[in-house]
């Protein structure tokens, strides 16, 4: 069986400012008529990065190869598609830092093997420094010591869920297996139901 | 901890196990699927030869790409007429019943799960749709999920869920006139903040909450998500039970259902994370001015200033975004387009509101008036009572079922700067299928109101005309 563990994340970072950034903005909803995923990462962020105006950090040669991102509070707010967590991992991203998540975003990134992780603003306000001072320098996040290293800096702290750690650690952040393991409790949870027959 | 809250009692009656990871297996009740989040679910279980576990305990339908004007196969957009045949060539494949265009009980998946009777208290529900919430209206927990949940729905009937803590939202006292349940949601949202509810299911019960139909609750559990809360729920009561009554896959052992159901609710002396309580007579017309649900003002007020606001980085993007004035009145924002429809304000009773407005009235020259039934049932109904002829009449467009403008996958869009009177649920940039179409969220009277006025107006104004 392949090891599906995640203990370490290694990238540079790109910041995504602001509040509230919703699944619509991730990826408008003219792109989610396809049966696939498949091209979902290049519509990332779409509509802010057309235009002659725009200067998304995503096409900044700054942050050129970023696969962290580091966002603010409730980042992925909206809809459950998993359309907008699929664009970010096939644009190349492996781990969102933020103030805090959507519900229901969170779960998806966790199920597609995406490691979030929450921060305080003082942790959050030396990262966006960090970025801003050297855009291509190294970052790791440690799943396990639920840490963030910058090169040459000591180890951040960072929160991450303790299932969604223990989730990435083993290796069942994609669950098919173990929930299909309980086919016989299953079948007798449904039974106990009064309505499965009605 | 909450303790003997519906939520505690459906999520231990569904608990498989807990998993390694903390997690709870969570049995699924009830399982609606739908066009856009589904085909990629079906193709991983195809390719690895799998069957649906539960195939009499899912239900599908098609509602966000279908065209509400033109609805003859094929569909005019090719994508959307392929997003279609997959959905038709799946469930066929899997033996999953299709509430499809020819079947007169298509829809939106949130509307006919409770028309047709499947949605009932005491279940969990689970759909590729974040206002699956919409569904807790009958004392159900029912979970919006991404496509890999999808997946491990329809294989396994199960999914891997963290407790949420419960608050409990009372409503008290009694709404005025011309203050509707979209009103309410809207205020909660405009308290608690669109991120007040993360960790949280919402119980919404008092006074005001016990007087609403069935779908005024509804569109309160719909906007749950809105406010950050994955699900929030009412306890079920003898509204709920009438409403269930003789629909078509009501429980035939109605006094089994009504044991159940009732053992479910509450306890008196239940035990919440959190309480919120809001009078229900100092509620207003409520309308948005921004870019998120809870950029929001009553009528009476005027926009906000930057200055003032928590978040001063958001309100000056909305202001930029919208191109509104700071402290302007919303009776001076003028409107190009009125939607009337989606999963929060496309019901009956809806629809009756907002044509008691528009009777032997006009819709203003300026604006393009839209309404759109939630469903076919919905539709029918609505032209049995003669609803679609005083639309008409006042020169509003009544249209065939679907999501339609709530999020613009079909063909019906805002184009380039419109502003839109909507009664659906996300203002979000973009929403409405023009990147830069702006929408104002209010009640579909609220929008009625302001089709014929040209402008955002307060309907309590019309109503104590009449
Ligand atoms: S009406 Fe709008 S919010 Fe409701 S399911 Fe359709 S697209 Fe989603």
């Amino acid at each position: 069986m392949i090891d599906a563990s995640i203990h370490r994340v290694t990238g540079t970072a790109v910041p995504i400012e602001g509040n509230d950034v919703d699944t619509d903005q991730i990826v408008p909803a003219r792109f989610l008529k396809e049966i696939t995923f498949d091209r979902m990462g290049s519509y990332l962020f779409y509509d802010a990065r057309q235009g002659d105006s725009a200067n998304h950090p995503l096409d900044n040669p700054r942050y050129a190869g970023a696969s962290i991102m580091l966002v603010d509070h409730n980042f992925g707010c909206g809809s459950s598609r998993e359309h907008a967590p699929q664009a970010i991992r096939r644009a190349g991203f492996k781990a969102l830092i933020g103030a805090s998540f959507a519900e229901i975003f969170l779960g998806n990134c966790r199920s597609l093997g995406i490691v979030t992780a929450t921060a305080d603003a003082a942790v959050l306000a030396q990262l966006a420094d960090a970025i801003q001072q050297q855009p291509q320098t190294q970052w790791t996040i440690d799943v396990a010591a639920a840490t963030v290293t910058v090169a040459g800096m000591a180890a951040l702290p960072v929160r991450i869920k303790d299932a969604h750690q223990q989730a990435f650690l083993a290796g069942t952040w994609d669950e098919l297996i173990v929930l299909k393991a309980q086919e016989a409790a299953i079948r007798e949870r449904a039974k106990s139901l009064p309505y499965f027959s009605w | 901890m909450s303790q003997r809250t519906l939520y505690d009692k459906v999520w231990d009656r569904h608990t498989v196990g807990t998993l390694s990871t903390g997690m709870d297996q969570l049995l699924i009740g009830l399982h609606l699927v739908h066009e856009v989040t589904s085909p990629q679910a079906f193709a991983s279980l195809r390719e690895r030869q799998q069957p649906v576990a539960f195939p009499d305990r899912t239900i599908a339908t098609m509602d966000h790409i279908v065209p509400t004007d033109r609805i003859s196969r094929p569909f005019s957009d090719p994508q959307a007429e392929l997003m279609a045949a997959t959905l038709e060539a799946n469930t066929r494949e899997f033996g999953i019943r299709l509430m499809d265009m020819a079947s007169g009980k298509q829809g939106i998946v949130h509307m006919i799960g409770p028309e047709l009777g499947l949605t009932q208290p005491g279940m969990t529900i689970a759909c590729g749709d974040s206002h699956t919430s919409t569904h807790g209206a009958f004392g159900s927990l029912a979970f919006g999920i991404g496509t890999t949940d999808v997946r491990n729905v329809l294989e396994t009937q199960t999914m891997a869920l963290s407790r949420l803590k419960v608050r409990r939202i009372r409503i008290e006292g009694a709404l005025q006139r011309g203050v509707y349940a979209k009103d309410v949601i809207l205020r909660i949202i405009a308290d608690l903040g669109v991120k007040g509810g993360l960790g949280y299911a919402y119980e919404y019960s008092g006074a005001v909450i016990e007087a609403l139909s069935m779908e005024g609750r509804m569109t309160i559990c719909n906007m749950s998500i809105e406010g950050g809360a994955r699900i929030g729920y009412i306890n079920p009561d003898d509204t709920t039970f009438a409403y269930i009554r003789g629909r078509e896959y009501a429980p035939r052992d109605w006094d089994a259902a009504l044991a159940y159901w009732k053992s479910i609710r509450s306890d008196e002396d239940a035990v919440y994370d959190d309480e919120w309580v809001i009078d229900g007579n100092t509620i207003e017309p409520m309308i948005t001015w921004g870019i998120n649900p809870g950029q929001s003002i009553t009528i009476s007020d005027s926009l906000p200033h930057v200055a003032d606001a928590a978040d001063p980085k958001s309100f000056q993007d909305a202001f930029d975004f919208m191109a509104f004035t700071e402290g302007q009145s919303p009776e001076s924002l003028a409107i190009d387009v009125a939607f009337i429809g989606s999963c929060t304000n496309g019901r009956l009773s809806d629809l009756r509101e907002a044509a008691a407005i528009f009777r032997g009235k006009r819709v203003h020259s300026r604006v393009k008036a839209v309404v759109v039934p939630g469903s076919q049932q919905v539709a029918r109904q609505a032209e049995a009572e003669g609803l679609d002829r005083i639309f008409i009449e006042a020169g509003a467009e009544w249209r065939h079922a679907g999501c339609s403008m709530c999020l613009a996958m079909n063909t019906d869009r805002l184009e380039g700067r419109q502003l839109c009177a909507s009664s659906s649920n996300r203002n979000f940039m973009g929403r409405q299928g023009s990147p830069t179409g702006r929408t104002l969220l209010m009640s579909p009277a609220m929008v009625a109101t302001a089709a014929v006025y040209g402008h955002v107006y307060d309907v309590r104004k019309v109503l104590n005309d009449d």
